[in-house]
């Protein structure tokens, strides 16, 4: 039976973990994301699922609990914070050079550095750009409620075994300290060892029974092999900008102007395109849910429509330069965002669309246009 | 009866374990890290455990043990393999995971991972080779290198005043509850190759027998590091290396010896 609760959004993830059939969880307490940990640790999941639990040493050690873990295609996940996830980082290049599937939790707070323990979303170039060496890409889910914490944990995995890779839930402290009402699923089972080793004996290292052993690594010391793995990396995320897409149109039909923003910034952003509504200005919402793949296409055709986007953000910039590669100059683009853990108003917004793209904007991009024909 | 018609594989009385690929070892000729291999295979063919055993490869010199070990194997970032067998160990509790790690991934970059899991104790076999040299990447100083052993990056000597002191890992982690065999051996002779393969097989066992965690210490040469002919290190591994990090059991069956 699913259920309707109150809940923190670091806890209905947790929670979603364990319904969601997760067979392990590896994590190290940071602010604001402790609860997940706390939450698992008190719902004793070894007796209600057969979840193991495991609070790691250090954040580097949990991401290679997770590693471990994933070698032997368990359904595993751990959750941290913007510092824990720079630590993590190497990890998370090994995960997807050796193809492995995993969820990684990031509740983001203010940085560089130690900042903040308060909301930001200033590990947006980290999470969809790399972060770690080499040429990788995660898939990575935003989401903007306390249900789309717990949503997302279920298609995450699904994501996760789908590619072989490793998946981000990008979250904020924000969106993991609030309380919201949240549906919770019901139960699915755990797969026994049994069904692992039937789905996934190809690849996972299980112990090679009736079959050639199994290697995972992400080494290849040859350049002809390593570029093949490379280019087969690259072949995955052009699949998932195929298949797996997610993005949100609101009241984009009729809009004249376009605020593009995830995350928390998005439910702040539906606010103020309510506020501007009400002003009688035309605003439209769109709201990526997967930062990569990148809503690039619906990006580019409303570009045709509208006068000018706004990329609400909680950082100094970041998004906005995917919003204006995805646009290719057909209409300006500005940014708006609070750092340091300030979370923006509607109203705040709302100026900055007026001041940035309805008064200035569109003037300033046209003579610029006309002056750089000259 | 021709001595040819003797040779045949029915009469071998002696061969080498299915569980070492055919591939050509990348070790340099002499170093101890083929027979720490071949041990350590001979002892899960023999205890049959081969289909239910997962190896954890280290970074360093036997980055690719995986390429001769002929079981399901998994490779860690730099000093990560402890973290990466606990996952395996509480996740798979019926198999038998271990690790193969030098003195730089296991002493170095990994210290928290080593002692973190033996001191939760986890279910595993670690099994370290000591050479005292970073080997891999061309001879630098590793945590084990005795005082005034030169190196790429030590090549004045160690001095114990700015580099400190070789790490006893093996005296420091045998402390720690949860680690219930600690042992150091050598594979430089036929004697000590006995007596390190049967150290590996307790180590086995104790898994089996859910003991907790059993670490095995290998204190091996690198003559191509140390700049000696094979034979050269050896003398020098026993008259310099033993001294400091004397051969034996150090723990056994959870009691300090």
């Amino acid at each position: 039976m699913s259920e309707l609760k109150l809940m923190k959004g670091n806890e209905a993830l947790a929670e979603a973990a364990i319904r969601a059939g997760a067979d392990a969880y590896f994590g190290y307490p940071i602010t604001p994301q402790s609860e997940v940990i706390e939450y698992l640790m008190s719902e004793r999941p070894e007796q209600r699922t057969g979840m193991v639990v495991l609070q790691a040493e250090s954040e580097i050690a949990a991401i290679n609990m997770v590693y471990g873990a994933a070698s032997t295609a368990k359904r595993v996940m751990t959750s941290s914070s913007s510092p824990g996830i720079s630590l993590k980082l190497e990890g998370i290049s090994y995960l997807a050079g050796a193809e492995l599937p995993a969820v990684i939790v990031n509740v983001v707070r203010g940085g560089p550095g130690l900042g903040t323990i308060q909301p930001s979303q200033a590990d947006y170039f980290q999470s969809v750009k790399g972060g770690g060496h080499g040429d990788y890409k995660l898939y990575v889910l935003a989401p903007a409620s306390v249900q789309e914490m717990a949503d997302f944990v279920e298609d995450a995995f699904e994501m996760a075994f789908k590619y072989r890779n490793p998946v981000l839930i990008l979250s904020d402290g924000l969106i993991g300290q609030m309380m919201e009402k949240v549906v919770l699923k019901d139960q699915k089972k755990r797969l026994t060892n049994e069904e692992i080793i039937e789905k996934y004996g190809s690849w996972a290292v299980t112990g090679k029974k009736g079959r050639e052993r199994n290697i995972i690594t992400s080494l290849d010391l040859q350049s002809e092999k390593m570029e093949a793995r490379v280019h087969r990396l690259m072949k995955k995320y052009e699949q998932m900008e195929k298949e797996d897409l997610r993005y949100e149109k609101i009241l984009c039909d009729d809009a004249d102007y376009l605020i593009v923003a995830y995350g928390s910034s998005a439910r702040i952003s539906q606010k103020a395109v309510e506020l501007a509504r009400e002003k009688g200005i035309k605003v439209g919402l769109l709201r990526p849910i997967t930062l990569f793949p990148y809503p690039k296409k619906p990006l580019f055709e409303l570009a045709d429509q509208v006068k000018g986007i706004l990329s609400v953000e909680l950082n100094a910039g970041q998004m906005v330069e995917d919003v204006k590669l995805a646009v290719e100059h057909k209409v300006p683009v500005e940014h708006f965002g609070r750092t340091g853990g300030i979370i923006h108003t509607p109203e705040e917004i709302l100026e900055a669309l007026e001041q940035k793209i309805i008064k200035n904007g569109s003037v300033r991009y046209h003579k610029t246009r006309e002056s750089s024909i000259l | 009866m021709e001595v040819l018609d003797i040779i045949k594989p029915e009469n071998q009385v002696y061969c080498k374990t299915p569980l070492m690929t055919d591939a050509t070892l990348s070790y340099c000729p002499g170093c101890g890290h083929g027979t720490a291999h071949n041990l350590t295979m001979e002892v899960i063919d023999e205890l049959g455990i081969a289909e239910d055993t997962i190896g954890v490869a280290p970074v360093g010199c036997s980055v690719l043990a995986y390429d001769f070990m002929n079981i399901d194997m998994t490779q860690a970032a730099h000093g990560r393999a402890p973290a990466v067998a606990t996952a395996i160990a509480r996740t798979w509790p019926e198999k038998y995971v271990f690790t193969y790690q030098g003195d730089g991934d296991l002493a170095a970059i990994g210290t928290a991972e080593t002692i973190h899991a033996c001191n939760r104790g986890e279910n595993i076999v670690i099994i370290f080779i000591n050479n005292g040299i970073y080997g891999m990447t061309g001879g630098q100083m590793a945590p084990t290198t005795l005082e005034g052993m030169r190196s790429s990056t030590s090549p004045y000597g160690r001095e114990i005043k700015t580099m400190g002191s070789p790490i006893k890992m093996t005296e420091l982690i045998a402390n720690l509850p949860g680690v219930y065999y600690a042992t150091r051996q050598a594979v430089h002779t036929h004697k000590h190759v006995r007596k390190a393969k049967k150290a590996i097989k307790t180590a086995f066992e104790n898994v089996k027998n859910k003991k907790g965690l059993s670490f095995i210490e290998i204190v091996s040469n690198c003559n191509s590091g140390w700049k000696m002919t094979p034979n050269d290190a050896n003398i020098w591994m026993e008259e310099n290396m033993f001294p400091y990090f004397p051969l034996g059991d150090i723990k056994v069956n959870g009691k300090l010896k």
